[in-house]
């Protein structure tokens, strides 16, 4: 489904690599776990894979396609619920989701209804039509991955879907998401959160300086770990225990 | 299509959201307009109706002096008041109490009149064949009339007190030269020989329509200007609404989607091009309906509305161009503000909004040309105060579209260079 080869990304004025050769080949249909420290490089591989930041060397296809000769098509086969809301305060939700399903060129009666059922799904019916400004966080996380999966992509990378939801929320997004999954979307995920990776992933990578340093399914890499109980056990033994402040 | 019209309703959403921003939108611009006009027109009404005190001290005493006098008087834009000494009135001239002190030089009517008799002399003795007068003529040295302005004074203020002056001291020695020939031909002083009214005169012949002449008032200038400033203006909330969408994430969601980077920008382009259009009418409103209630000359559209829309139109295009690029270009709300009200300001003045372009230096005469506050002004001048039709401003229009698409495409191919995956 997704093939990175030798895929590398330093920013301008950077000193090191933020993404370092890096191959990665994720199935159809998987729940793939990008996991890190601050600054490993998760976010950065990401958003080249959305085509937000152009990669230094490199090349990926996604379902066999690049975006340098099927952008477009490329596009409307991908879903990203980037981490900041990216939705518009001062819109209500119906309004977001309306204009964002238009820009993939649904409308009339098909985007109402999806837009309608997926509120609902998403226990936000009831406030379709207040302004996103007046949500808590948790309903806007819940909007924010609507406005991305209206066009029902093959592929749909989250980037930090659960962070600063309450338990409630981020149970719903899980198992909507879970559903999304068993429909055939393949997702790609990136979360802080190694007990909810650890359950959700059907396989995940651990990423280190911009490079993937362990790859499998959770339960294989706590068993192979001498002495792991959890995927934050084999985080821990892989990555250190050193704080990962960075500017 | 329907990508642009969803762009183009979001970008409404958005606007109408925002009940403040839309009252400063469409109340500033009349604000501003009705404020410069009734400033301006005060202005006129002033330097018209209400009377200058200036300082004079007359070292003179005689009959220049007092045709002097009477002349600034009789001018109906001065209050004369006399003081004793050049000193006095020197030093309320430069407290700023008084904008000018004339100061009339002693023995300017005996000197004058000596040096006239001279010429005269020597004159009528060449035409008379006589040899010229044996006897030595007094020596006579130019005289000067010394003015003191109040260092703020306004040099177009200065400019016209100077040329005022000058004309009426002409018009003394000229009538000095004919009284002068006037003795020495004739022994009645109270005979006609010369006509000493001007013989070369101007009328100013005004632009007519259907046979009656029209006169532009200030309204006539100021409403066009002011307007032109106001449209512009609109690059402001324009780059920012755009600088917003980066900081709020949504333009990072939308440069994910299946949409072109010119679908959204043309979505802004109709929803502010109508601000613009709307913005216009409200301040044509003004001109038409308000100014005549403040008791400010009304401004006169009759036969003009498609044009004066067409020019608004293309105005309003080059201005969205502007905002389109500020706003791909600015990176922070910080940057593009300021930056935005700061070049308008400059476009306005390079463009002639405040001072005519014909009295700026060449080299500001050169660069006003590029300004597109420069060919809208105009246009809206040969609408308004020249009686052109829409061939008269093809020119212009086709300028200032040029520079919408040339500022658009520069946005969209910074945008996708800077974005290129």
């Amino acid at each position: 489904m997704i093939s990175i080869q030798h895929i590398s990304k330093k920013y301008k004025g950077a000193d090191n690599y933020s993404v370092l050769d890096l191959d990665l080949h994720i199935a159809e249909r998987e729940i793939f776990g990008l996991l890190g420290p601050n600054g490993a490089g998760k976010t950065t591989l990401i958003s080249m894979l959305c085509a937000l930041i152009k990669p230094t060397s490199g090349t990926f296809s996604i379902d066999g396609l690049t975006y340098k000769e099927n952008k477009r098509k490329l596009k409307q086969l991908i879903g990203i619920v980037p981490q900041e809301y990216a939705l518009y305060p001062s819109l209500t939700a119906f309004e977001n989701l309306q204009y964002f399903g238009s820009m993939y060129g649904l409308k009339g009666k098909e985007l109402h209804d999806k837009i309608t059922n997926f509120l609902e799904h998403l226990g936000l019916g009831k406030f379709a039509n207040k302004r996103i400004e007046t949500f808590s966080g948790g309903m806007k996380r819940r909007v924010n991955l609507i406005a991305s999966i209206l066009h029902e992509p093959k592929v749909l990378f989250l980037d930090e879907p659960t962070v600063g939801v309450d338990v409630q929320s981020k149970n719903v997004i899980i198992q909507f998401l879970q559903e999304l999954n068993a429909k055939g979307t393949t997702i790609i995920y990136t979360s802080h959160h190694l007990n909810e990776a650890e359950n959700f992933c059907t396989k995940v990578a651990i990423i280190d300086h911009g490079k993937i340093i362990v790859e499998g399914e959770p339960a294989h890499l706590i068993h192979t770990n001498e002495g792991a109980h959890s995927l934050e056990d084999v985080f821990l033994s892989l990555t250190g225990k050193a704080l990962r402040d960075h500017a | 299509m329907h990508k642009l019209w969803a762009s183009t309703y979001k970008e409404f959403l958005l606007l109408i959201r925002d009940m403040g921003g839309v009252a400063i939108l469409f109340v500033m611009p009349l604000v501003l307009i009705i404020t410069i006009t009734l400033i301006q027109d005060s202005t006129f009404q002033t330097v018209k109706d209400i009377k200058i005190p200036i300082l004079i001290v007359d070292k003179d005493h005689g009959d220049v002096a007092k045709t002097m006098l009477e002349g600034l008087e009789d001018s109906n834009s001065f209050e004369v008041i006399e003081k004793q000494t050049e000193e006095e009135a020197k030093n309320l001239v430069s407290k700023g109490e008084y904008q000018l002190a004339v100061i009339i030089p002693e023995k300017l009517t005996e000197d004058l009149h000596q040096k006239i008799s001279n010429n005269v002399d020597g004159i009528m003795a060449k035409v008379m064949g006589e040899e010229a007068d044996s006897l030595p003529k007094p020596d006579v040295e130019n005289k000067e009339v010394k003015l003191y302005f109040d260092p703020a004074t306004q040099q177009s203020f200065k400019s016209s007190v100077k040329n005022g002056i000058d004309k009426m001291i002409s018009k003394i020695e000229t009538q000095s030269i004919y009284k002068a020939f006037q003795e020495q031909i004739s022994d009645n002083p109270e005979e006609a020989i010369f006509e000493t009214e001007n013989f070369i005169t101007f009328t100013e012949i005004l632009p007519k329509i259907e046979g009656r002449d029209v006169l532009p008032n200030s309204v006539q200038h100021n409403v066009p200007a002011w307007t032109l400033f106001a449209i512009f203006f609109i690059i402001v909330p324009l780059s920012i609404n755009m600088v917003k969408e980066k900081s709020q994430g949504t333009f990072v969601r939308l440069r994910t989607n299946p949409v072109s980077y010119a679908t959204v920008l043309g979505g802004k382009t109709i929803l502010y091009l109508l601000v613009c259009l709307i913005q216009f009418v409200l301040m044509l409103l003004v001109g038409v309906y308000v100014f005549p209630a403040m008791g400010l000359p009304a401004l006169d559209v009759s036969g003009r509305l498609p044009l004066l829309f067409v020019v608004a139109l293309f105005s309003g295009l080059a201005a969205i161009g502007l905002g389109l690029l500020l706003g791909t270009l600015a990176k922070t709300q910080e940057q593009s503000a300021p930056f935005g009200a700061t070049f308008v300001v400059i476009l306005a003045a390079v463009g002639g909004v405040w001072v005519p372009v014909f009295i700026m230096p060449k080299f500001m005469q050169v660069l006003s040309n590029i300004s597109p506050m420069n060919w809208g002004l105009n246009a809206f001048y040969d609408v308004f105060l020249r009686q052109a039709s829409l061939m008269d401003i093809v020119p212009e229009i086709t300028l200032l579209f040029i520079f919408f698409i040339l500022t658009t495409i520069i946005a969209i191919v910074y945008n996708e260079k800077k974005n290129a995956v």
